[in-house]
């Protein structure tokens, strides 16, 4: 078949499966826009900014496990989109990124919208090419997304100069399905061996504590995980990235670790003798004082990125490998040593665990006169049974949504973690509702974070994505506020703006429903009108408490035991 | 510690840039960098220098194994201590000789290095050996005679037969 290199382009990407790109068009791709306008196997998905293209694709592979994709112009649109890439690079989603550049010949002659994409996008992708040759371009189109989606996922970028979609220079094409890298060989398999130490290490542990992360939904373990943890009757936390891959409903679930999590899970950690860490990354966040983490433990650390292991704490049977495809062979293990399910393993250890859960530290007071957003949660729980997707920003209102929305399915809870992205929640919320028309998609979020997107409710209304818009209004950066009112004597520096949207007409001059919600006792009827609403976008504007505070908190150089609870004061 | 990491590359134009950035974005340092294209055109030989504890060292390797771009790479401190490998630089240097031209170049012999340029003020010495050999030369000479230095940045080998190869 004699293509254009935008046909190419068109072609591969219908090739390669893919079902939606996010984009924002522009002088550079122009031919890649008319070869795609004249096909119909590929959905284009026009955004009203390119950073909402990136989060949007990011969404869509997040809630699918597929990989995104996003198609932006030289110059602005490539550097509007770096945040979003940036946002998938630090919590390792699959994702390819087609750039356009200028011609070939033009490049490095400060061009019309010329910028180094390059070298911009260089230390926040996985990989990044820039297309020289047009005999080049599918392979490398598959080179991408091999790299993008296999290993340690991540974001690749392809940039791609105008004179390499020419219409009028054509080569013959055919899908390039074999890919091969010889200096890219992703290590899947686990050692056995270490396996077999791992699972010795661990039935001989008094207090082990399971601790997993987004490998584990990243790799699709989550069923392995689930057995392994039912069997040894394992008490296991899970990390922001994480929830989700084993039911926060059952029993054994601890909750979050770290410096939101729960006081049980954050005192097991500061007590286990035997850590094993799944797809996880010790993040600074989960691991407060490095100094005091986990003073008494052994650890299994399980990771496909070597240089995750042994990075800020020190391991003891590392296992470099797949989550699904070492828990599979631990389970093997298992078999192999006649380990059966057995409700009374580790009696001691769950009789300390029971006596730290007795605190109850989530619990908060409800008020009559103001809603507290802990309760909107809870709430929007109920009202969507425990099943909708749940999309976030960043702040207050994210934390709220990950202790008080008990996640029981993986790929459910969709927020940006390590980069902790303002502005992510709507435009993930619409890659996530494109992919699962049919289910019940909520973005909770804050009136500070949604106005870092809030263009993207004219590209909801122009797909007809029925998305539910939970903004916890507290008319505060309210994370801000609070480390303000903790450590800054309560000098609120310009975390309040006093210039808020009615957001209700806001929705409304977009197309959608607005509601604005100031009582708690309408809290639950507003949810149950505004998701009665099948196919309406509705933007719920519940004001909270202004000043309510996130706990558990471990502070800044404290170790897991050392959290700061609610105060009584704040208690029922 | 310091150490020698050899790196084989693919012979592309950004692969020098990412090796360059990960040093930069991660805060570690580079005592010195040479690369250039090997027997196969297809891939560079890199030589890096850094030094570091033995966690960043191994962090490093790691991160660089991480790099699409590299094919496969040795720490040549690795398990074998200084004795396993063979380091050299390469120093041209020019010096002054003013009325001091019998001592330099006697100088330079004991150096074994060799003198490749003369004109009626200077020297243009070669020197190859270790680092601290070059540097050991740069201390003999009095500092206001030198007019010049460029140094290659080490390169290393294993002994025997361990090699960095595909
Ligand atoms: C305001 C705010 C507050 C936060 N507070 C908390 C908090 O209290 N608690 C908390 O936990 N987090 C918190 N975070 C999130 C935190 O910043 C990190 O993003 C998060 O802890 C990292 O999660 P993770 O360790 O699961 O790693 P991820 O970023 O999900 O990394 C996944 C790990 O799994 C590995 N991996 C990927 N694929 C595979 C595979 N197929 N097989 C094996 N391994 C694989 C990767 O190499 C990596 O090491 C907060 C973020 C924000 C913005
Ligand atoms: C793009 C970006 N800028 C700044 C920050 C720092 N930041 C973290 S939370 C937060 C406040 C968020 O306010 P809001 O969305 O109203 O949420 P709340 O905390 O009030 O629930 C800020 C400014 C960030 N995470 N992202
Ligand atoms: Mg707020």
């Amino acid at each position: 078949m004699e293509l254009s290199g935008a046909e190419i382009i068109s072609t591969f990407l219908a090739d390669e499966g893919v079902e939606y790109i996010f984009g924002y068009p522009g002088g550079s791709v122009l031919h890649i826009y008319d070869a795609l306008f004249k096909q119909d196997k590929v959905k284009h998905v026009l955004v009203r900014h390119e950073q909402a293209a990136a989060h949007a694709a990011d969404g869509y592979a997040r809630s699918t496990g597929k990989v995104g994709v996003v198609l932006v112009t030289s110059g602005p649109g490539m550097t509007n989109a770096v945040t979003g890439i940036a946002t998938a690079y630090m919590d390792s989603i699959p994702m390819v990124v087609i750039s356009g550049q200028v011609p070939t010949a033009m490049i490095g002659s400060d061009a019309f919208q010329e910028v180094d994409s390059v070298g911009i996008s260089r230390p926040c992708v996985k990989h990044n090419f820039l297309v020289k040759k047009l005999e080049d371009l599918a392979p490398t189109l598959r080179k991408a997304f091999y790299v993008a989606s296999t290993g340690r996922p991540g974001p690749v970028l392809i940039d791609i100069p105008k004179d390499m979609t020419d219409p009028n220079v054509k080569m013959d094409y055919v899908y390039p399905s074999n890919v091969s890298m010889r200096s890219y060989n992703p290590n899947i398999k686990g050692n056995h061996k270490q396996v077999k130490k791992a699972v010795k290490l661990i039935l001989s542990a008094k207090k082990p504590v399971m601790y997993t992360g987004g490998g584990v939904v990243l790799s699709n373990a989550s069923n392995e995980l689930r057995k392994i943890v039912d069997r040894l009757n394992l008490p296991i936390t899970q990390t922001l990235m994480g929830l989700g891959a084993y039911p926060g409903t059952a029993k054994r679930s601890l909750g979050m670790l770290g410096m939101h999590g729960t006081y049980e899970a954050n005192m097991a950690m500061h007590e286990t003798d035997v850590l094993i860490a799944v797809g996880a990354r010790f993040d600074d966040r989960v691991t407060g004082n490095l100094e005091k983490f986990c003073p008494d433990a052994k650890i299994i650390h399980i990771d496909i990125d070597p240089s995750s292991i042994s990075k800020n704490v020190k391991v003891d049977v590392p296992i470099v490998g797949d989550v699904e495809e070492v828990l599979t062979d631990l389970i093997t293990v298992l078999d192999e040593l006649g380990v059966n399910e057995d409700e009374t393993r580790f009696t001691n250890w769950w009789k300390e665990i029971e006596d730290w859960r007795k605190k109850k530290c989530l619990s908060y007071k409800k008020k009559k006169d103001v809603i507290q957003p802990q309760s909107v949660v809870e709430k929007l729980y109920k009202v969507t049974k425990g099943k909708a997707f749940v999309t976030s920003d960043v702040g207050q209102h994210q934390m709220f949504a990950a202790q008080y929305y008990l996640f029981d399915e993986p790929r459910q809870w969709i927020n940006s973690g390590g980069l902790g992205t303002m502005g992510f929640g709507l435009p993930a919320a619409m890659g996530v509702q494109l992919a699962h028309p049919e289910a019940t998609v909520a973005c909770i979020t804050g009136e500070g974070s949604i106005q870092m997107n809030i263009q993207e409710l004219a590209t909801c209304l122009q797909y007809g994505l029925p998305i539910k818009i939970i903004n916890l209004n507290n008319k505060y950066l309210g994370m801000v506020r609070q480390w303000q009112e903790f450590f800054y004597e309560g000098r609120y520096a310009m975390s309040y703006m006093d210039t808020i949207p009615d957001f209700v007409k806001l929705a409304e001059s977009y197309g959608h429903v607005g509601m604005q919600i100031t009582n708690p006792a309408d809290t639950e009827d507003a949810l149950k009108e505004a998701f009665a609403m099948k196919d309406k976008l509705v933007f719920l504007d519940f004001l909270t408490d202004r000043e309510a505070n996130v706990y558990p908190m471990i502070s800044a150089g404290k170790g897991h035991h050392e959290m700061q609870l609610a105060p009584e004061s704040e208690l029922i | 510690m310091r150490h020698i990491i050899s790196i084989l590359m693919e012979n592309e134009s950004g692969a020098l840039s990412r090796v360059a950035g990960l040093f930069s974005a991660r805060g570690y340092n580079i005592e010195s960098l040479t690369v250039a294209p090997t027997e196969d055109g297809s891939l560079s030989r890199m030589t890096l220098v850094t030094h570091g504890s033995d966690e960043i060292i191994e962090q490093i390797t790691k991160q660089l194994n991480k790099l699409i771009d590299v094919v496969k790479l040795n720490d040549l401190n690795m398990n074998q201590g200084n004795v396993n490998h063979i380091e050299r630089e390469m120093m041209l240097i020019k010096v002054k000789h003013g009325s001091l031209r019998d001592e330099v170049s006697r100088l330079v012999d004991i150096f074994r290095g060799r003198i490749i340029d003369v004109d009626e003020h200077s020297y243009t010495v070669e020197l190859t050996g270790t680092s601290d050999k070059l540097d050991a030369f740069i201390r003999a000479l009095e500092t206001d005679t030198i007019l010049e230095t460029v140094r290659s940045g080490v390169m290393g080998i294993c002994r025997g037969e361990g090699a960095l190869k595909l």
